[in-house]
């Protein structure tokens, strides 16, 4: 991997990799990681695991989804992490948490037999296990334009009052299939089920993601042109998939 | 509900007019599978020495052909459905050309493909005697949802299983469920041992976290009865139980098919018993060449064309190590019909930093493919969404060729050179 030793760092947390990595999110890692080089930053991948001091100095955090069996490991971590999270949060970290990982960054999630894995409350949203899984290409509209991805969960996620989501769905079920929202912001927080992964085929909101790292990091974004041909062609097409 | 017979008859009778159509092979299964639903259970019921079944997320087409090459080195007469007719009805359509004037099965013995799909369904129609559980790794959670999922559906099989299971000893996934079996289904293991150990990347290497495994905590909890102990090149030493065997030349590259080797080895050898002569088995699956689409070669003007079908991440980076010291120019094809996965995700979780550079990329998800790569600095000289185009393209480079593929683009591409070239053993 090429390396700017002379940019200035930007340090990124990839949260539970071994835990929740089942639907591409170390492409958003990489996403990460090339596009602060290419900007010109010298960029740093520190993994959480369960158990394990949380990593100092965070510009970006990174999670995504995982299997059932490893969600209460990561859950019961991510409790004993819960202040130090909500205090990087109000501090402006940017932090993209994808499917698994977003539910428990809400309050809580409630499987069909109703049994209840608590969250950490970054997000207003409460999920709750659906009788079948909502699978298929995502089309949604968010401040960042169109965004595409992949969605794969069985959980409804419901917004609380006054919770924003990070998208309105265009195609696709998002959070539950119903109120055509999809994911939940707050602050430079975002939550999403998107995959596919997200971050490569979107380089508005990668970037917007940096730029957050950055400016809170450094004061300043500066941003180099990249050639983003290939994401607008996967782009193009992606708009034209059925679900 | 007509007799087995009769539902045989029939369903010879739709073959030959579904062949004078020219369509399809599954119709005749459907309409016997409709006529007669315990037709596949009664023509297995038959089979003097049971039926086989391989499952596993990898390598089922290349190890189902090495235990059926195997079982007929030993004399025995076997039955096998073909690649990619994993269904029921596929099966039926495959055995009606082996039956013999009451209607049966003309074999000793069933080996069985079975996607994880469709495993459950099989195994509750014909339980098999013995079953060979592979791998569990990532593939297609479009259609299974989890891997826990297929684990379970894995163990569903080895749970109806009356004789005999063999497990992988390497894969923690697949030798959990040999907790679960019943005392009286005997148990037994392949896996790799000495040098070879390293070789084999699980899921949790990709993530870059987990620190090698010392001998001692790597000590296995059971015996193997097949080791892969030794691999250089396509030179393989299996040990069977504690005696190392004499090296053999394998027909096929890649660490993964020299495992499938032990995982053949294992299950014939629990088939065979007594019968089993190792000197046999072992010249036998030397001379197994690669399955259909799985590495096989073909000869274009002189230089070889390599076809591998790449499914989920753990393949797709098997593969790229196999054949990472033997350059050639490659074309990668990419497709999200059903069959392939709809959900391209998981080209994310394979390093292609391997590959100096990719000459064509294609199929319907051929911008997702140049897009991954260009993550990874990795030069694509053409993008081309028309698989017809982009062989094409490839066809007219010197030299060595090889295309990773996805399955609908295998099937594609295997019939654009069958058309262009003509040649033998390419359907």
């Amino acid at each position: 991997m090429t390396t700017n030793s002379g940019g200035l760092p930007l340090r990124i947390v990839h949260l539970y990799p071994e835990q929740m990595n089942i639907y591409g999110d170390t492409g958003n890692v990489l996403t990460m990681v090339r596009r602060a080089q290419w900007h010109g930053y010298d960029p740093e991948v520190v993994v959480h695991h369960p158990g394990a001091p949380f990593p100092d100095d965070v510009d970006l955090i990174v999670g995504g989804g995982g299997q059932d069996s490893g969600q209460g490991l990561v859950a019961a971590d991510l409790r004993a992490l819960g202040d130090h999270i909500h205090d990087l949060a109000n501090d402006g970290v940017a932090m993209l948490m994808v499917c698994g990982l977003y539910q428990l960054f809400g309050q809580f999630f409630e499987t069909v037999t109703g049994e209840r894995m608590d969250g950490i409350g970054i997000f207003d949203v409460a999920t709750y296990g659906g009788p079948k899984r909502l699978v298929g290409n995502v089309r949604s509209q968010t401040q960042f334009g169109e965004i595409f991805g992949y969605e794969n969960h069985s959980g409804l996620t419901m917004l609380g009052e006054g919770q924003r989501p990070f998208g309105e769905i265009e195609m696709g079920s998002g959070n539950n299939g119903r109120d055509r929202t999809e994911g939940a912001i707050y602050k430079n927080v975002y939550g999403t089920y998107l995959h596919g992964s997200v971050l490569p085929k979107n380089p508005r909101f990668a970037d917007a993601l940096l730029e957050a790292a950055a400016l809170r990091r450094h004061g300043v974004f500066t941003r180099a042109p990249i050639d983003d041909q290939l994401a607008e062609r996967a782009r193009s097409r992606a708009r034209q998939l059925g679900v | 509900v007509l007799s087995h017979r009769c539902a045989a008859r029939v369903g010879l009778l739709v073959r030959r007019l579904a062949k004078l159509r020219g369509s399809g092979t599954a119709l005749p299964g459907l309409v016997v599978e409709r006529l007669d639903p315990r037709f596949l259970a009664a023509a297995l019921a038959d089979l003097p020495e049971g039926v086989v079944v391989i499952t596993g997320t990898n390598g089922k087409t290349t190890t189902t052909k090495m235990v059926v090459e195997l079982l007929r080195a030993s004399g025995l007469k076997v039955f096998s459905n073909r690649s990619g007719s994993n269904f029921t009805r596929g099966i039926i359509a495959g055995m009606l050309g082996e039956l013999d004037g009451r209607g049966r099965l003309n074999a000793d013995i069933a080996v069985l493909e079975l996607d994880e799909a469709h495993a459950i369904q099989f195994v509750r129609e014909a339980p098999p005697r013995y079953s060979l559980l592979l791998n569990i790794t990532r593939d297609q959670l479009d259609r299974f949802g989890e891997v826990d999922y297929t684990a379970r559906l894995l163990e569903k099989v080895a749970l109806a299983t009356t004789t005999g299971v063999v497990l992988n000893r390497d894969d923690p996934l697949v030798r959990r469920i040999a907790d679960t079996l019943p005392a009286a289904v005997e148990r037994r293991y392949f896996g790799s041992g000495g040098s070879v150990k390293h070789l084999f990347p699980d899921d949790r290497h990709l993530y870059g976290t987990r620190p090698e495994l010392s001998p001692e905590q790597d000590s296995p909890d059971h015996a193997a009865d097949v080791i892969l102990s030794g691999l250089s090149g396509k030179s393989a030493t299996y040990s069977f139980g504690d005696e190392a065997q004499p090296a053999i030349e394998l027909g096929m590259d890649g660490v993964h098919n020299a495992l499938n080797g032990a995982a053949a080895l294992s299950v014939v050898r629990m088939v065979l018993g007594d019968r089993a002569a190792s000197d046999v088995l072992l010249a036998a699956l030397g001379s197994v060449g690669p399955a259909f689409g799985r590495g096989e070669s073909i000869d274009v003007d002189g230089s070889p064309l390599e076809i591998v079908l790449v499914k989920n991440p753990s393949g797709f980076r098997l593969a790229l190590r196999s054949y990472a010291d033997r350059d050639a120019a490659t074309m990668i094809a990419i497709n999200d019909r059903y069959a392939d996965g709809r959900d391209t995700s998981w080209l994310w979780d394979v390093d292609f930093e391997s590959l100096s550079d990719v000459e064509v990329v294609s199929g319907t998800r051929a911008d997702d493919m140049a897009l991954r790569l260009h993550y990874d600095n990795i030069s694509v000289a053409h993008v081309e969404d028309s698989l017809p185009a982009a062989l094409d393209t490839l066809l007219a480079i010197e030299g060595p060729k090889r295309i990773y593929c996805t399955y609908t683009a295998m099937m594609a591409i295997r019939g654009i050179l069958a058309s262009k070239f003509n040649l033998a053993g390419i359907q």
